[in-house]
C-alpha cells in the first residue's frame, strides 16, 4: 500500500515527468535569453559583422563598438591622416583603420551619471521616506489607514504621460526641467509608494515584543525604532531600495518627456546612439550591455524578494 | 507556597506596563505617526495631486502650453465632447484593446503553463527560474530598442529565425513596417518580456495549495483532469486575476516599449491611447485637449486599480 501510495502521489510529480518538464522549461529559458546573448554578441562585433547574413553567432572579438559608444569620431583628409603619429590605444588604433580619429569622448558618460545621481538620489529618499511611512503605517492606529495606504499606491497608477503634461508646466514655472533635483523628487514621487507598502510588509513581520522590550528597557519610541526596527528590517528595506533602484534606472517616459540635456539619463539617450552612415549597431549593443548587465546581478541578488516587489508586498512566498 | 509566586509575579507586572505606555522624554506615539507620515504625504501632494489639479482645469480650457503667451479660455466641456466622438480616439483605443487582451491571453496561457511545469520541482528549477525572470526587470524602453534590431528585414536574428524554420525570405518580411504584422509585433514582445511576470504569481498562488487537499482528492479518486479544474484553478484564481489585472492596467497606458519599438507606426497603426496622449500634448501642443483625455485615461486606471487593491488584499498573506 505504502508503495503504491507514493508511486501514484499527487504531491510528488514523477521522474518521468519531472524530466519532461525540465526540458520544456529549460529549452523556454534558452529561448528566452536568446536576445539578450544575441544584444550581448553584437556589442562585441565589428559593424560589418553586426549586420552580416547570415547572423554572424562566432565573430572575430572587437571592441569597437565601446570605443565608438565612448567618443566621438571625425573624417579628416588623408594628409592629415598620414601626417599623425602611430595611434598610442586600441580605439585609436581602430579608428584608424576606419580612415577616422578620435575627436574627443562622447555623451555617454555624463549620461550614465546622470543615471547614477537620479537613481541613487531618489532611491535614498522614497527608501528614507517609505521607511518612516511604513513604520507609522505598521504599528500605530493612524486614523484613515486603509484610505491613505490606497491613496498612496494609486498614485504609482498614474498614467506617467498624464502625469507629465502638468509637471512640465509647473517644471517649466519653477525652472526644474532638465535638472537633477526635478528628476529626483518625480521619480521620488513614483517610487515612494511601492517603497511604503514593501516595507511595511517587512516591518509587520518584525515582532512587537523587540520595540515592546526596548520601551521597558526606557528607551523613546524614536530611539526603540532607530535600535530594534532599523536593523531587522535591513534586509527589507535593501530589498526596497534594489527595487526603486532599477524602476530609476529604467524609467523612460519622464525622462524623455521632461530631459533633454543636462539631466538625460541613458533610457532616452541609447536609440539615439547613431554612428556614420545609419545606426552604428555595436555601440548601440554596447551601450545597452552595459546598461543591463547591473539589472542582471541585481535580478540574481534579489530574486528571493521578486515575488513581493511586484505584488507591493502581499505576497511573499 | 504557590500564592507567594502569584505576588512576586503580579507585582512587577503593573509598573512595567504602565512604563510602556508612559512617554517621558519622547514624543508621544501620535506626533511620531503624523511626524512620520506627514512627508511622503506632502511629496505626493505636490508632485501627484497638484498637478493633477491642474490637469483637470487646463481640460476645461483651449490652452497650448508652446504658446502660453496666447489668452486661453475655458472651453466648457468641449474638450471631453470632442475626445469621445473622436473616431482616431476609438481607433487607438481598439488599438489598445487588441494589444491588451492579446498580450495578456498569451502571457496567462504561457505564464501558467510554465508555473505549472516548474511547480514539479525538477533538478535545477530554480536556476531556469531566475534566468526566465529576466526580461521582465528590464527597462521597456531599451528592450522596445533592440527588439527593432532583431526584427531588421534580412538581417535580423529573429527574421532570420523564423525564416531558417518556415523557409520563408528573411528580407520578405517585416515585423515593424508591416500593416498585418505590426499589431502582433508589439503582442509579440510584450509577451516576452511579461510571461515572467504571470509565472511568478501563478507559482506563487500552485505553492499556497495545501498537499492535504491534492491528498484527500487522491482519497477520492478524482481523475488529474478534475483536480485541476476543481482544485488547482480556483485556488490560483485570485494570484491570476492580480497579474491579469495588474498587467491589464500597466498595458492600457503603455507607453515606452511601443514608443521606441514602433513608435505608432506604420501610420498609426500600432498607435495605443498613451502614444495619441504624447502626440497631443507633446507635438500637436493641445495641452488642454490632452488634458481631457489624461483624466478621461486617469478615471479608467483609477477605477481597475480600485479592483486590483481588493484583490491585493484578499490575497495578502499575514
Amino acid at each position: 500500500m505504502n508503495g503504491q501510495a507514493t508511486a501514484h502521489s499527487v504531491v510528488e510529480a514523477s521522474a518521468r515527468s519531472k524530466w519532461i518538464s525540465g526540458a520544456i522549461v529549460a529549452a523556454y529559458a534558452l529561448l528566452t535569453i536568446t536576445p539578450l546573448l544575441w544584444i550581448f554578441l553584437t556589442s562585441f562585433k565589428t559593424p560589418t559583422d553586426s549586420i552580416a547574413y547570415p547572423p554572424k553567432v562566432i565573430s572575430e572579438p572587437s571592441f569597437e563598438g565601446y570605443c565608438n559608444l565612448f567618443t566621438i569620431r571625425s573624417r579628416q583628409a588623408p594628409e592629415y591622416m598620414a601626417s599623425l603619429p602611430p595611434a598610442t590605444n586600441y580605439c585609436d588604433k581602430v579608428a584608424r583603420e576606419r580612415d577616422v580619429v578620435i575627436a574627443g569622448p562622447s555623451k555617454t558618460p555624463g549620461r550614465l551619471m546622470n543615471s547614477l545621481i537620479i537613481g541613487f538620489g531618489s532611491t535614498f529618499l522614497a527608501v528614507f521616506l517609505g521607511t518612516l511611512a511604513a513604520y507609522a503605517f505598521s504599528r500605530f492606529n493612524v486614523r484613515l489607514k486603509d484610505d491613505l495606504m490606497f491613496f498612496i499606491l494609486s498614485t504609482r497608477f498614474m498614467p506617467p504621460i498624464a502625469v507629465a503634461i502638468p509637471v512640465y508646466l509647473m517644471y517649466r514655472q519653477v525652472g526644474m526641467t532638465d535638472t537633477h533635483l526635478g528628476m529626483i523628487l518625480l521619480y521620488t514621487a513614483v517610487n515612494v509608494s511601492l517603497a511604503v507598502w514593501l516595507l511595511k510588509g517587512f516591518i509587520d513581520e518584525i515582532p512587537r515584543e523587540y520595540e515592546e522590550a526596548a520601551l521597558v528597557d526606557g528607551y523613546t519610541r524614536l530611539q526603540a525604532f532607530v535600535k530594534t526596527v532599523l536593523p531587522q528590517a535591513a534586509t527589507g528595506i535593501a530589498a526596497t531600495a534594489v527595487f526603486c533602484l532599477i524602476f530609476a534606472w529604467n524609467e523612460y517616459a519622464f525622462a524623455v518627456l521632461l530631459t533633454s540635456g543636462v539631466a538625460q539619463t541613458m533610457p532616452p539617450f541609447i536609440p539615439f546612439i547613431i554612428g556614420e552612415g545609419g545606426q552604428d549597431w555595436p555601440a548601440v549593443a554596447a551601450g545597452t550591455t552595459l546598461f543591463i548587465i547591473p539589472i542582471v546581478c541585481f535580478t540574481v541578488l534579489l530574486r528571493k524578494h521578486l515575488l513581493r516587489g511586484i505584488t507591493f508586498g502581499a505576497v511573499r512566498k | 507556597m504557590a500564592t507567594s509566586i502569584d505576588m512576586t509575579n503580579a507585582v512587577p507586572i503593573a509598573p512595567i506596563s504602565q512604563a510602556s505606555t508612559s512617554r517621558l522624554g519622547g514624543m508621544s506615539d501620535r506626533a511620531i505617526a503624523w511626524l512620520f507620515i506627514t512627508p511622503t504625504i506632502m511629496l505626493l501632494l505636490a508632485i501627484n495631486i497638484f498637478p493633477l489639479l491642474w490637469t483637470i482645469y487646463m481640460s476645461f480650457t483651449n490652452f497650448k502650453a508652446n504658446m502660453g503667451w496666447v489668452k486661453y479660455r475655458s472651453v466648457g466641456v468641449d474638450n471631453y465632447v470632442d475626445i469621445l466622438t473622436d473616431t482616431d480616439i476609438w481607433t487607438a483605443m481598439q488599438t489598445t484593446a487588441h494589444f491588451v487582451f492579446w498580450s495578456i491571453l498569451f502571457e496567462v496561457l504561457l505564464g501558467f503553463g510554465l508555473a505549472l511545469l516548474i511547480n514539479r520541482k525538477f533538478r535545477g528549477h530554480s536556476l531556469w527560474t531566475t534566468v526566465i525572470l529576466l526580461p521582465m526587470m528590464l527597462s521597456p524602453a531599451v528592450v522596445g530598442n533592440f527588439w527593432t534590431f532583431l526584427f531588421q528585414p534580412q538581417i535580423g536574428l529573429f527574421n532570420y529565425i523564423v525564416g531558417f524554420f518556415s523557409g520563408v525570405d528573411p528580407g520578405s518580411f517585416q515585423m515593424i513596417g508591416d500593416v498585418r504584422l505590426a499589431p502582433w509585433t508589439i503582442v509579440l514582445v510584450d509577451t516576452w518580456m511579461w510571461t515572467p511576470y504571470v509565472m511568478l504569481i501563478c507559482l506563487a498562488g500552485l505553492r499556497s495549495i495545501p498537499d492535504s487537499i491534492y491528498e484527500a482528492a487522491e482519497v477520492d479518486r478524482a481523475s488529474a483532469w478534475r483536480r485541476f479544474w476543481s482544485i488547482t484553478l480556483p485556488m490560483v484564481m485570485p494570484f491570476l486575476m492580480l497579474a491579469v489585472l495588474f498587467r491589464a492596467i500597466e498595458n492600457f497606458k503603455m507607453f515606452d516599449m511601443v514608443n521606441l519599438l514602433t513608435n505608432g507606426g506604420p501610420g498609426s497603426l500600432t498607435e495605443t491611447v498613451s502614444i495619441t496622449l504624447k502626440r497631443a500634448a507633446f507635438e500637436k501642443w493641445q495641452t488642454g485637449w490632452s488634458s481631457a483625455l489624461a483624466i478621461i485615461l486617469f478615471l479608467t486606471v483609477f477605477g481597475a486599480a480600485n479592483i486590483y487593491v481588493k484583490v491585493l488584499n484578499k490575497v495578502k498573506q499575514r
